[in-house]
């Protein structure tokens, strides 16, 4: 009965899988340093943008390619066999720069993402800034004067380049740099676009921002960067959703994230992965690998990230931070869910540099059909961090014997005074607990959609509302069908 | 209500109800008993219709319908309901969460639009206190660090909102003190009418001082042996199960 039921739904699952049939400017496949060239040239990029992706390029030359370690499998990939840059062709009868494509329009509003600042989504406030990604390019970004007038900067990774030179040249990289990791490296080499946002001093932003990465075009990869830095006593809630057409090729995305919390400043970034995960054979798919990382700098700063993994085929990320500053606070909440021939190895980094620094980590794994799903998470505590506190827990869910899930926590500890509390569980969906909500009257997807629900609660109630409402519906369509 | 026929049902290949013929009609409380292993909880599973149970032979009829045929949560939704031997836990699920999606999904069953939130609030309030159930305990996660005798009152309390028309009481008494005993039959009792049925199944007499059973029937190696009164229940405490197994050990199947 279960399978049945599991091979009705998958197919139909990812709702997010159509194309938008639009004329665009794609590079050939291909990489070397006439492609980083044409690219910098298409940005109008400035000379020193130009040689930082060179620089990075090239070291990425004589880096290799991460195996191994992680606990994924996946065939080798071509990086010549991907093109770097895909962009929607401006139609030459629009009015403004400012006006944007109606195809896109369309397309984001059928992602339930609405690029008029007026118009208020489905159950979504009007009070969230947008930054619409599309394959390559950024082509909309809402709110941007009502922001400004608070002194916040909200635009692409390419504006800011352009507008904002002296404040890019100051942060990117700071905590990612160029050379930090294979993937890392080749980002810094093609990024395309991505998100900045600079909150001043004292500044509480006024709306939640966020980015909404969409590929669209075949054939190639995503690579975005978005750059965070919230200065002294600021506040900032971001945002950040992802989807792709449902295709047999496996995509690789590739993104950066880099946030910079000043002295007193407080950073929370939430994220509904969603890409799209491949077939019940594991065939297609997102290729997720991803460094996201951020930085304490000041004291008494916080930084919080909160994900929902449902999506792409294979997941490698492990959005970290760096607690630099005395007092500074370091959170991770994160539910992961693989399903089918999904893989995942996520988990987090919490460097504790400063005195007084506290982590905590909240891991749910929940694993169905033949997938993999490892949490994977460093805490380390640096001499001189006196005081530093962490708590770890990591919880696995089972749905399905053909599944696995996995634990591997790193601990460094070089400073006595450190308290590093660890615990992990690991359970299966009970039958028992099927049962007896169907013998309320519940049939087996909302009875799983709510076991689940209540496992994930304390992540879950970390996101912000709109997103929190979203990512529920989102656990309850990835897992249909698992239980039979 | 219900009808049950020659019902033989088996768990990884050993048979455990071997025969089972049943009547049940609308208004009537029926207690069954029996020694340990009798198949009492297997009677309860089956017609609540657990995975893991096979039934190999005979049917029930439920209201007209082949309760047989249906999924747990339609058998649900058409009226009956167990209260567990030993309800399970949630975590993260609140007991109000849990309760108002099992209504809803039975209102959507029989065509009709969701609950309001305040008529929802005030029924649980009017049928919390039926079962002296405290407030918090509502908004608590399913079960989760609930007392024994605070589960199986949960039982009940959820039996009261879902308003079922058959109710299965598999051992609601076993872990009960006293007055938790009283308050639960309490419970039972206010919520009878002349179209609701009850199976109650018990190992002991004490629950039947409070929820006086129109018929007992024995439960001895995966069939009913004797059926009476309540008096039968009376002789039974009496008597002990040894004189039962004596009498039918060597009964042939």
């Amino acid at each position: 009965m279960g399978n049945e039921i599991l091979e009705q739904h998958i197919q139909s699952d990812y709702k997010w899988g159509f194309i938008t049939d639009i004329d665009t400017e794609t590079f050939a496949p291909g990489l070397n340093e006439n492609v980083i060239h044409a690219l910098s040239k298409k940005k109008n990029e400035p000379e020193w943008m130009l040689e930082y992706r060179l620089k990075a390029y090239k070291a990425w030359l004589t880096m290799k390619e991460p195996d191994h370690w992680a606990h994924v499998h996946y065939p080798k990939i071509d990086f010549n066999n991907i093109s770097y840059y895909s962009a929607p062709k401006k139609k030459t009868e629009l009015a403004s720069l400012d006006e944007v494509d109606p195809e896109l329009l369309k397309t984001f509003e059928k992602l339930g993402i609405s690029l008029e600042e007026q118009k208020r989504l489905t159950g979504v406030s009007s009070n969230i800034a947008v930054d619409a990604v599309f394959d390559s390019v950024s082509v909309k970004t809402t709110f941007r004067e009502t922001l400004l007038e608070k002194g916040v900067i909200f635009c692409s990774f390419s504006e800011a380049v352009q507008e904002h030179p002296e404040l890019i040249k100051k942060y990117m990289g700071m905590v990612v740099p160029p050379t930090d990791n294979y993937y890392a490296a080749l980002n810094a080499a093609v990024f395309s676009d991505g998100s900045f946002c600079y909150i001043p001093k004292g500044v509480r932003c006024p709306m939640e921002l966020s980015t909404y990465f969409r590929i669209n075009a075949s054939g190639t990869g995503q690579f975005e960067r978005t750059l965070i830095v919230a200065d002294e006593g600021s506040y900032v809630s971001y945002l950040e959703g992802c989807t792709a057409p449902q295709r047999d090729e496996n995509q690789l995305h590739a993104a950066v994230v880099e946030i910079i919390a000043h002295k007193d400043a407080e950073v929370k970034y939430s994220t509904v992965q969603n890409w799209y995960p491949g077939d019940k054979d594991g065939k297609g798919g997102i290729y997720n690998f991803v460094t996201k990382r951020g930085i304490c700098s000041g004291d008494n700063s916080k930084i919080s990230w909160t994900q929902v993994e449902t999506g792409s085929a294979i997941t490698w990320k492990y959005p970290s931070v760096i607690l630099k500053g005395n007092n500074s606070i370091g959170e991770f909440y994160s539910v992961a869910v693989t399903n089918n021939k999904q893989e995942a190895d996520t988990g987090t980094k919490m460097i504790h540099i400063g005195k007084n620094t506290r982590s905590t980590i909240i891991s749910k794994g929940i694993s169905a059909g033949f997938s993999n799903n490892s949490y994977r998470g460093l805490v380390q505590i640096r001499k001189g961090a006196t005081n530093a506190r962490n708590f770890s827990q990591c919880d696995s869910l089972l749905m399905g014997d053909k599944c696995g899930a996995h634990t591997f926590p790193y601990i460094e500890i070089k400073d006595k005074t450190a308290i590093v509390e660890h615990e992990a569980t690991t359970s299966k969906i009970g039958e028992d607990q099927l049962f007896y909500c169907k013998q309320r009257g519940l049939d087996t997807e909302k009875a799983v959609g709510l076991i689940v629900n209540g496992y994930c609660k304390e992540v879950l109630n970390k996101l912000p509302m709109e997103f929190a409402v979203e990512a529920q519906k989102l656990l309850a369509v990835s897992l249909e069908g698992s239980v039979g | 209500m219900i009808t049950i026929k020659n019902l033989h049902a088996s768990v990884d290949g050993k048979e455990i109800l071997r025969g089972i013929n049943l009547e049940v009609k609308a208004g009537e409380i029926h207690a069954i008993m029996g020694p340990n292993g009798s198949g009492k909880s297997t009677l309860s599973n089956v017609l609540a219709g657990k995975q893991d149970y096979e039934v190999t032979e005979g049917e029930v009829t439920f209201n007209g319908k082949n309760l047989l045929d249906m999924e747990p949560d339609v058998r649900a939704k058409e009226g009956l309901f167990l209260a567990f031997q030993y309800p399970v836990e949630i975590p993260g699920v609140s007991n109000i969460n849990f309760l108002k999606t099992a209504l809803n999904e039975k209102r959507t069953y029989e065509g009709k639009s969701s609950m309001e939130a305040k008529d929802f609030l005030a029924l649980v309030k009017e049928k919390q206190k039926l079962v002296e159930l405290d407030g918090k305990l509502a908004n608590r996660s399913v079960n989760e660090g609930f007392s024994g005798g605070e589960k199986k009152r949960n039982e009940i309390f959820q039996m009261a909102m879902l308003d079922p028309k058959l109710c299965i009481l598999d051992e609601t008494d076993s872990g009960l003190d006293i007055d938790a005993l009283r308050v639960v039959a309490n419970g039972v009792n206010t919520l009878k009418t002349k179209d609701k049925a009850y199976i109650v199944i018990t190992h002991y007499q004490r629950l039947l001082d409070h929820i006086v059973p129109d018929f007992v029937h024995i439960l001895y190696n995966g069939r009913i042996v004797k059926s009476g009164t309540k008096e039968l229940a009376l002789e039974l405490e009496a008597k002990g199960y040894d004189e039962i197994k004596k009498e039918f050990e060597n009964t042939p199947v």
